[in-house]
């Protein structure tokens, strides 16, 4: 699914990411964890094509596609999905609009037919319903005045109606109480399956209890130090950052 | 010494014409005096600071020669959506009776017939007005009687050159409700090839009446659109106006509201898409005279290319206004780095229990946005689409007309799909 080789970014002049070797078989899911500053959000946002960050040197292949050169858009129809950190707000423009003009860019990229206003809304009022999301959330602006777990459900919701091959999750936990982290989880784990991947970023152990992870990586400073299985996710919980990236130095 | 922007070729146009012009030839006289003495404004009077008609000297405008009846249905914009409506067709300025349809509940009578330029216009003030009065040959005077609902109406306004000439035409508008009357009046103003479109509208709404104004400017590329329109707006009547300026290539859209009534509302709403070197003006004047009126501008511009915008508004509040509620909004979006946009905003209060607002944004299409629309898959052209009309929702959203808000969102999807 994908294939990362020596990745290196810069912000400016600035070298965030400094060599990540990182590969994400088919239908597995891989943690990312690592302290604040180590890279985390700069690995998701190079990986879904952000213009503002360079990157430097390496390659990173998706399903034999070499992903650095294509477009955003491109990305996101070939099946990568990026669930943001923090979801950008779009004033004036309905949810349910936004959502079935992505469905149906994806859909026509695929080549398949477009959903009508009819079919869209019922596919979108199920997997909502599912989210245990309001009705009138489809009816509001995007992401504007939505609480901070609405904004991540919203995430969700749009994953779940695009169906990568790919999800990224960018701390897609925080900010998120007890009950909303389980509908997170149940709605990463509805689209497990051989052809779907997900890389989890993420500060905490909590949402991996949800979403058991087939790898968990840490990453600080702009590099993969240490590798492990779901077991190690709850070794950095007990013994801290410090402590695991001192041993693997 | 002639002005800087000289009036000399329409002077010399009336001299010829006199004898076939209709109506009170002192108006017409006065009027020429006025323009033989201050010519065409220019940008050293304030309030045409950011809009100049030099342009309009260069060309030698003929008045149409074509009969108004030589215009077949084919040359009809698309009125889909408009189907029973009643409408009243001008071709170069007079109406052509043939396309038109006539409507059952309000009284039209043609200009050409009646010369009946009103009282509300300020030639001496307003010099385009004066070169309308100077030259009007025709125009709809639409009356609705005491309590009626008229409906809608639809005038229809087609311009042409001739066979590369280019043309004027000074169309003269009355619209006047009678108390509690209402109406609609949607205005279509299309074209082809050079030629000046400069229609004055004097417009009376009665106490506890409503006019709905929708102007759809949408004049040829070449064209010059140039309209004034004064309001006089009585005791809890309500006169709602919104103009999309997509069309010309330099274009000026300036309304004199007065609120001259108790409890009387105005709302004046415009969008404006340009591109390329287009260049187009939304002056207003919003006059409080009477207390307890509220008054309501969004004003939206959407720059693409070397366009200009430029929106002018003056909200003025007399001693007696107390209670004035007025609200003034005024944004732009430059979709290029060419573009340019003028804002001035000004109040002139003299009443002490007011509430006025004001403000401008100009600003960019965000990054941000667009990478979120990019990352869900939806490619940079639909993304951009996505985000101008998003901008534009606020002001179009005034526009509660189903059959004329899907002719303007059409109007706008037509506009990026053939951006450059």
């Amino acid at each position: 699914m994908l294939v990362i080789k020596n990745l290196q970014a810069s912000i400016g002049e600035k070298p965030i990411l400094r060599g990540i070797d990182l590969a994400v078989p088919d239908g597995e899911i891989h943690a990312i964890m690592g302290p604040n500053g180590s890279g985390k959000s700069t690995l998701s946002y190079v990986l879904s094509g952000r213009a503002d960050f360079t990157v430097t040197a390496g390659e990173v292949d998706f399903d034999g596609q070499n992903l650095l050169e294509m477009e955003p858009e491109a990305r996101a129809q070939a099946g990568v999905f990026l669930a943001f950190q923090s979801p950008v707000e779009l004033p004036g423009v309905g949810n349910a609009n936004f959502l079935r003009t992505a469905v149906n860019a994806i859909r026509r990229a695929r080549g398949e037919p477009e959903l009508d206003a009819a079919q869209f809304l019922k596919a979108a009022r199920a997997e909502a319903k599912r989210l245990h999301m309001p009705d009138d959330m489809l009816k509001r602006n995007v992401n504007v005045g939505f609480s901070g777990g609405e904004k991540k459900r919203n995430e969700v919701l749009q994953m779940t109606m695009l169906r990568p091959k790919l999800a990224i999750l960018d701390e897609t936990d925080s900010g998120l109480d007890i009950d909303a982290l389980k509908i997170v989880g149940e709605g990463v784990n509805a689209l497990r399956s051989e052809k779907f991947s997900a890389l989890v970023i993420t500060h905490h152990q909590r949402l991996l209890d949800h979403i058991v992870p087939n790898a968990v990586h840490v990453l600080a400073h702009g590099r993969i130090v240490r590798s492990g299985g779901a077991e190690l996710a709850r070794d950095l919980e007990r013994h801290g950052y410090a402590q695991v990236i001192a041993e693997a130095a | 010494m002639l002005p800087a922007t000289s009036a000399s070729g329409f002077l010399a146009r009336y001299d010829g014409l006199t004898r076939r012009l209709p109506g009170d030839m002192k108006r017409r006289s006065d009027a020429a005096d006025i323009l033989r003495s201050f010519g065409l404004p220019t940008r050293r009077e304030e309030a045409w600071k950011y809009t100049s008609l030099a342009a309009l000297a260069d060309e030698n405008f003929h008045e149409p020669l074509t009969e108004a009846s030589g215009f077949g249905p084919d040359a009809l914009p698309d009125l889909s959506g408009f189907e029973g409506v009643p409408r009243l067709v001008f071709a170069q300025g007079r109406l052509n009776v043939a396309q038109s349809v006539m409507p059952e509940k309000a009284i039209v009578r043609g200009f050409a017939q009646t010369a009946d330029f009103g009282v509300l216009a300020r030639p001496e003030r307003d010099r385009l007005v004066a070169l309308n009065t100077m030259l009007a040959e025709d125009g709809a005077i639409i009356e609705v009687e005491e309590g009626l609902d008229a409906g809608t109406l639809l005038i229809v306004s087609i311009g042409r050159d001739m066979a590369g000439t280019p043309t004027a035409f000074h169309p003269r508008h009355a619209i006047r409700l009678a108390p509690g009357a209402k109406l609609t009046v949607i205005e279509i103003f299309e074209g082809a090839g050079k030629y000046l479109h400069n229609p004055v509208t004097e417009i009376v709404v009665g106490a506890r009446a409503k006019l709905v104004h929708l102007r759809l400017q949408n004049e040829a590329a070449a064209a010059f659109h140039l309209a004034t329109i004064y309001a006089d707006i009585a005791v809890g009547a309500a006169y709602e106006a919104f103009t999309l300026s997509i069309g010309g290539h330099m274009a000026r859209t300036e309304i004199h509201a007065h609120l001259h009534g108790k409890g009387g509302h105005t709302a004046l709403n415009a969008a404006q898409l340009l591109r390329g070197t287009q260049h187009s003006d939304f002056t207003t004047v919003v006059s409080h005279d009477a207390p307890n009126c509220t008054s309501r501008q969004t004003v939206k511009h959407v720059l693409a290319g070397k366009s200009r915008g430029v929106f002018q508004g003056k909200i003025e509040v007399a001693r007696a206004a107390q209670k004035t509620d007025g609200y003034q909004m005024n944004q732009a979006l430059l979709l290029s780095p060419d573009a340019e946009i003028d804002c001035k905003p000004q109040l002139e209060i003299y009443a002490d229990d007011v509430k006025c607002s004001h403000g401008a944004t100009i600003g960019e299409l965000d990054p941000e946005q667009l990478f979120y629309l990019a990352s869900r898959g939806i490619p940079a052209e639909a993304a951009r689409a996505l985000l101008v009309r998003a901008f534009l929702a606020e002001a179009l959203d005034a526009v509660e007309d189903e059959a004329a808000r899907s002719m303007l969102d059409s109007v706008i999807d037509r506009w990026w799909q053939n951006a450059p």
